[in-house]
């Protein structure tokens, strides 16, 4: 067990130093470090003036050096301009000679700095997941409970009318991305001209204009249910229908296993069956699928932080994206990757260990 | 003129639509709490021997609930047929009814066309045992012809897609068009856009970038993911290893983060998404020849001939595809030149281009791990054994034994693919990346009606819903398949 997990560690740095590698990259490519320039410089730069500001600011070096300036494994670059003004990546102008150091990359826990927000990558970056991380903890509350309770509930009698009207439901689900149910529920349940607010406040049932709030920006400091749920339950709903479909299958499988049939002719009650002998062997699966859905979450979680105005991980990728910013965006996917590259860790021990059928030397 | 309202003349019939509906739901839910409480099985055994066992409270539930069913269909049947015959008289659903004229048309033919010689058609005709199927398919082929009649043909759309015309920003549905002379159609059947642009037919010339962009791209990631795939799975070690490990690369990623990559304007004038095109785009050609090839490979005679004639109409049809305007990279500083435009086939735009090729790189490891673990389930089969004793040769065996007996997942995932194809396609519009902001795709539709969505929601619900529907139809479409094809 524990080379297991050694060696998929080392794989896993692998991928995470490949990855960091593509993303580097192609974020400084020269296109974008022109751009780069122009926007940091001014817009009627001459070519030479770009290849100057660029040549400066240690980004025209070959790209494996930058790379390792980065990650911090390399002395950063220093330089020398013909007035004595001397600057480098890891000190300002100014700083003492025996205060500079040499090496600042993320080993160093130097993130950077990011020229959309003029701050610290490290602290924007922090600020940022603690707002998503709150957005994932309420959307696993809502999602992983509803969807193990469908899912078991269709699968603990296959071919049902229960079973047909969930699998139903999963469907439609599985089917509704997050840009799409988000718009609905706006429309449905946030507007102040269609859908059931009018209704509503028609009859005096809310105070407000509108039943929930269509941004969920008053969320970032002050989450309450009208402006939070409906950023949770978008992002909820399309990741539900996949658990709830790989549940109800893990639960009829199990439901037509001969310990059940056995429990079944000894005369067990059906609900001491389901919660006793079906339950724990049914959850196997979904619990790896779970893990697994965690990265598709980041996605839903980018669309729903841009459509509900949330400021949090996801509007920060956006951010950083479209505005080229390289350092955070880079910041960024390292975040990103680690998370996809952990879950799958985790997701992987925990089926071993659950499942007493697998084994690992 | 006045405003159209939703069903016009027909308003009779919305109370008794509203009531059967309501009565559906309810029997539904009685018909899930009755399942929960045990039946009390009444037999009455007859003189003769027969046995009968009364339908019980359940039975008679489910018979009501069918009948409401099918109330329901017929209402909505009414709706269409009265529509078509009405045309605006019916109000906004009339209208819109008679203007899909050609597809109903299309369709009943397709499906009366299927019906007939279903049992001569292999598991597509299977598909219409299925209800769940049926009702999938008819979906998709609904957005199908609905694509290629609006898009190709210009039939159903009542408005240039493009033209804004003045008075006609943000109007609600079925609003009359200002100052309409004759011959124009005389409303927004389902109200302008922020730029005063008919919805109704964005939304039909939107269907067609879908149906033409998510087919092809899944069917190149089917391509590359097959092509891979199979060595990975059927030979395994250290290929298997490096593959699987580039796949997992591809997956570790988020897609949007990918996507921002790979389709800004900078990223393209590096000429990556050419270089991408230049290596996807050779896959479906690198199969056919093997596929042909080991087929055939004993007869030379006819071998030779046959992989001129395919590998010659494919390579045209692949420097088409990769080279627009005599050029297939052009960057500011070099170019490579490709075939001269007099024999260009076709040009596809440079964003439609970055986006095909952006999905299709997403699609492609996904694909490549079903088909590896189908190859390793596969390889150990008998017939695979006696392939190899026969002397076939490891090509021969993956594509002609390995791959056809693989076919029942890998068509019903085709058909979930498409339309997570389109989930991402909308997702791409979504963000504003790869296609033009004035493309009636319907991502960037609901990218534009977003912005005043609590006030306007119509212009991004109406392409909302047609997404919604479109890939519920694929996976209604799916579960059949896949319920057919396991029952062989």
């Amino acid at each position: 067990m524990g080379l297991f997990i050694l060696r998929r560690l080392g794989v896993m740095i692998l991928t995470a130093l490949c990855l960091t590698f593509i993303v580097f990259w192609l974020t400084n490519l020269y296109p974008n470090l022109e751009k780069l320039a122009k926007t940091q410089g001014n817009f009627r730069m001459s070519d030479e003036a770009v290849s100057s500001y660029l040549g400066d600011r240690g980004y025209l070096q070959p790209m494996p050096v930058k790379f390792g300036q980065w990650l911090g494994v390399m002395p950063g670059w220093v330089t020398e301009k013909d007035d004595g003004k001397t600057f480098g990546r890891c000190f300002s102008e100014g700083t003492p000679e025996d205060e500079r150091p040499t090496r600042c990359g993320i080993l160093q826990g130097d993130w950077g700095f990011s020229t959309v927000f003029k701050d610290e990558v490290g602290s924007t970056l922090l600020t940022r997941l603690a707002l998503t991380g709150k957005l994932m903890f309420w959307v696993l509350m809502l999602m992983v409970p509803s969807a193990l309770i469908v899912g078991v509930l269709a699968g603990m009698r296959e071919g049902s009318k229960l079973d047909r009207s969930l699998s139903t439901f999963s469907i439609a689900t599985t089917a509704t991305p997050e840009y799409v149910s988000g718009v609905i529920f706006i429309a449905v349940l946030a507007s102040s001209k269609f859908g059931l607010s009018p209704i509503l406040a028609e009859w005096g049932w809310i105070d407000s204009k509108t039943l929930f709030f269509g941004s969920a920006t008053s969320a970032m400091d002050d989450a309450n249910f009208w402006n939070f749920f409906l950023p949770v339950l978008t992002i909820s709903l399309y990741g539900m229908g996949y658990i709830a479909r790989m549940t109800r299958a893990s639960m009829t499988e199990v439901m037509t296993a001969q310990y059940i049939r056995t429990a079944r002719l000894k005369g067990v009650k059906f609900s001491d069956i389901v919660l006793k002998h079906a339950l724990r062997n049914a959850l196997i699966a979904p619990f790896t699928v779970i893990m697994l859905q965690i990265p598709w979450l980041l996605n839903g979680v980018v669309i729903v932080e841009t459509l509900f105005n949330y400021k949090g991980f996801g509007w920060l990728l956006v951010q950083a994206a479209s505005n080229n910013d390289i350092e955070l965006l880079l910041a960024v996917s390292v975040v990103s990757v680690v998370v996809v590259l952990v879950t799958q860790l985790i997701s992987d021990i925990g089926y071993v260990y659950l499942n007493p059928r697998i084994r690992i030397s | 003129m006045e405003p159209l309202t939703w069903t016009g003349s027909l308003s009779g019939l919305n109370i008794i639509f509203t009531a059967v509906l309501v009565l559906l739901a309810l029997g539904i839910v009685a018909q899930i709490l009755i399942s929960f409480v045990p039946q009390t099985d009444a037999r009455a055994v007859a003189g003769d021997g027969t046995m009968a066992s009364n339908q019980g409270a359940s039975g008679f539930i489910n018979m009501i609930v069918n009948y409401l069913f099918y109330a329901l269909v017929g209402i909505t049947l009414i709706y269409l047929v009265l529509g078509v015959v009405m045309g605006t008289g019916a109000g906004i659903l009339g209208g819109m009814a008679r203007q899909f004229l050609p597809v109903w048309t299309a369709l009943i033919v397709t499906f009366v066309l299927s019906i007939t010689f279903k049992r001569k058609l292999g598991l597509y005709g299977k598909l219409f045992d299925s209800t769940v199927g049926m009702i999938g398919f008819a979906i998709v082929m609904f957005w199908v012809f609905t694509g290629v009649f609006g898009g190709v043909f210009d039939l159903l759309v009542t408005h240039d897609s493009l033209s804004q015309v003045s008075g006609m920003k943000n109007k609600l549905p079925g609003t009359p068009l200002r100052g309409a002379e004759e011959g124009d159609y005389q409303w927004f059947l389902l109200g302008g856009d922020n730029l005063a642009r008919d919805v109704f037919s964005r939304l039909i010339k939107g269907s067609w970038v879908v149906v033409k962009i998510a087919p092809f791209a899944t069917l190149f990631a089917f391509m590359v993911g097959i092509t891979l795939g199979l060595p990975a799975g059927y030979y395994g070690g250290r290929l298997d290893t490096i593959l699987s490990f580039l796949a997992n690369l591809i997956l570790a990623f988020p897609v949007i983060l990918l996507f921002y990559l790979l389709v800004t304007p900078e990223i393209v004038l590096t000429g990556i998404p050419n270089y991408m095109a230049l290596f996807l785009f050779i896959f479906p050609l690198v199969f056919l020849a093997i596929l042909l090839n080991s087929r055939f490979y004993t007869q030379p005679s006819f071998r030779t001939p046959l992989l001129i004639v395919v590998l010659g109409v494919g390579a045209w049809l692949y420097l088409s595809m990769v080279s627009s305007d005599g050029t297939i990279v052009e960057t500011p500083t070099y170019s490579i030149p490709g075939i001269p435009a007099a024999l260009d086939l076709f040009d596809i735009g440079s964003g439609i281009l970055v986006v095909f090729v952006s999905v299709v790189f997403v699609n492609s490891p996904t694909v490549f791990r079903i088909v590896r673990g189908l190859a390793l389930d596969i390889k150990t089969r008998d017939y695979v054994a006696a392939a190899q004793t026969r002397g076939e040769g490891p090509w021969y065996i993956m594509l002609w034994e390995i791959l056809p007996n693989a076919r029942g997942p890998l068509i019903v995932d085709f058909c979930l693919r498409i339309g997570y194809t389109t989930i991402l396609l909308g997702t791409l519009g979504f963000f504003g990346l790869g296609l033009e902001s004035e493309s009636p795709d319907w991502g960037s539709t609901i990218n534009a009606g977003r912005r005043l969505l609590s006030l306007y929601p119509h212009a991004a619900i109406a392409p909302a819903l047609s997404l919604l529907s479109l890939v519920l139809g694929l996976n209604l479409l799916a579960d059949g398949l896949r319920e057919e094809s396991l029952r062989d």
